[in-house]
């Protein structure tokens, strides 16, 4: 293996690793938001609302997220609506990342007592601010190892994006092996690069649910 | 009647297909206190759960300040704020601190003066000697104290009038009592309206206006709080006084 090769490459990699932090970031925060709205209308049961958004839970779940980028990149040009791939990829990110946070948001919800929504109730809280005084703060804090679970396994789905040929850490690695054939040197600085973004953030996130495993609330 | 407060007419209450509360009539006026008594899965907190809506019920109607009760979510939502619930387990929120738990209603349901609820919730702890611990976490407290909260927050509310289910039969024996003054100085000094569900049956005796007795689902008395310790009618009633030691 040589340094040297590794050096040279060193900007191109820092490029995608910029992109690949921007695309989870994205993709994370718009999934987040996905999964709180469909949790939401899913625990108070709203009518209609909640059974279209299980058809789209159901489709985001059950498909993997090569074919929706596929199906975002190739047949949405086809029916007139085209898109740049950095935005066909954010967009099937989410597309996927909301299930997943939805189902983590859900359990956490569900998690909170039928006790304390009926003492909510009880003071004559309506639905809105049932979610937002007592469901959500209490259950947001019991689906956190859900969450962190959703927030690497989205990470790591950003790799998926070298097929429609955006220039994140994985088709940077690949684009160089493709032109210079140095692939031990390449696949190293790839293995390294996610390793520094999801060794530290998987830390920080065990912490953090250890925090609210014992502080819970009051400390 | 002018000062009724609330009236049940013909209610039953089925879970699935268990017949649970059968062809319940009563009424209660302003100032009264009912306590509900009767043996263990009688149906005492199912019918007092219906009266602020937090179960449905299959026939019979509700009538609360000589209004009938259109039985909707929104509805309740409006009425709870006038009628009180507080339960046997001390559900206070435990991400909130005191203060913030007693505030919410006032403050966002009925969206009152943030500084004047302040000042009226202090008076209020420090009624039930809690003035203390108005910064504290629920986990911080013990039974007793959270049980005092939980009725202060059901107060702050002014509600019209309140209903207890058994809000002493999960606390320590020594914390039984401070919680039983507050509900009789409600009955003493506010000429509260109540329904209490309750073991304690000195503080029945003491406390009740009137009884219901409630058996298998059905109220078997609605008597005078005096008549009923001393003299009940039926011999059910008479099996569970004996089973109460009274
Ligand atoms: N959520 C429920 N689902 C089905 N059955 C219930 C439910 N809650 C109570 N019951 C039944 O209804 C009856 C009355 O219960 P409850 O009102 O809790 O009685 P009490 O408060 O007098 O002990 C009991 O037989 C109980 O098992
Ligand atoms: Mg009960």
């Amino acid at each position: 293996m040589s340094w040297e090769i590794i050096k040279q490459s060193l900007p191109m990699f820092q490029q995608g690793f910029v992109l690949t932090l921007y695309l989870s970031l994205v993709g994370i925060i718009g999934s987040a938001i996905v999964g709180i709205i469909c949790s939401l209308v899913q625990y108070f049961k709203v009518p209609i609302l909640d059974k279209i958004l299980q058809v789209y839970i159901e489709i985001s779940k059950n498909t993997p997220l090569l074919v929706q980028l596929f199906f975002l990149y190739y047949a949405f040009p086809a029916m007139g609506i085209k898109l740049s791939a950095q935005l066909c990829g954010i967009i099937g990110l989410i597309f996927l990342g909301g299930s997943y946070m939805a189902a983590g948001f859900s359990g956490g919800f569900n998690g909170v007592s039928k006790k304390q929504v009926e003492s909510g109730k009880a003071i004559g809280l309506s639905n809105w601010q049932l979610a937002r005084y007592v469901v959500f703060p209490q259950g947001f804090a019991l689906s956190i190892p859900a969450l962190a679970a959703n927030i690497i396994f989205l990470i790591k789905e950003t790799s998926i994006f070298t097929v429609i040929a955006i220039p994140e850490l994985t088709n940077t690695a690949l684009d160089l092996i493709g032109l210079y054939y140095n692939s031990n040197e390449y696949l190293f600085v790839l293995v390294v690069a996610y390793a520094i973004i999801l060794i530290p953030l998987s830390i920080i996130l065990t912490l953090l649910e250890r925090r609210v495993r014992y502080g819970t609330f009051g400390n | 009647m002018a000062n009724e407060v609330l009236k049940v007419e013909h209610l039953e209450k089925y879970y699935q297909k268990k017949h649970v509360l059968h062809d319940i009539n009563f009424s209660i006026s302003k100032g009264e206190v009912i306590t509900l008594l009767g043996p263990s899965g009688s149906g005492k907190s199912t019918l007092i759960r219906c009266l602020n809506g937090l179960e449905d019920f299959r026939n019979g109607e509700i009538t609360f300040e000589n209004k009938k009760v259109v039985p909707s979510e929104k509805n309740w939502q409006q009425l709870r704020q006038k009628i009180g619930m507080v339960f046997q387990s001390y559900d206070l929120f435990p991400n909130l601190t005191v203060l913030d738990n007693i505030m919410l209603g006032p403050t966002k349901v009925q969206k009152r003066n943030v500084d004047e609820v302040k000042k009226e919730v202090d008076e209020l702890l420090k009624k039930v000697d809690l003035l203390d611990y108005k910064d504290a976490y629920p986990r911080q407290l013990s039974g007793g104290q959270k049980q005092r909260i939980a009725i202060v927050r059901a107060l702050a509310l002014h509600p019209e009038f309140m209903l207890f289910d058994e809000v002493t039969a999960s606390l320590d024996p020594e914390m039984v009592r401070g919680v039983l003054n507050i509900i009789q100085d409600l009955a003493d000094q506010d000429d509260m309206t109540m329904i209490i569900v309750t073991h304690e049956m000195n503080f029945a005796q003491q406390i009740a206006d009137r009884v219901l007795f409630l058996k298998d689902g059905s109220i078997l008395e609605d008597t005078p709080g005096k008549k009923f310790f001393k003299d009940p009618t039926t011999d059910q009633a008479k099996e569970f006084l004996q089973s109460m030691d009274f």
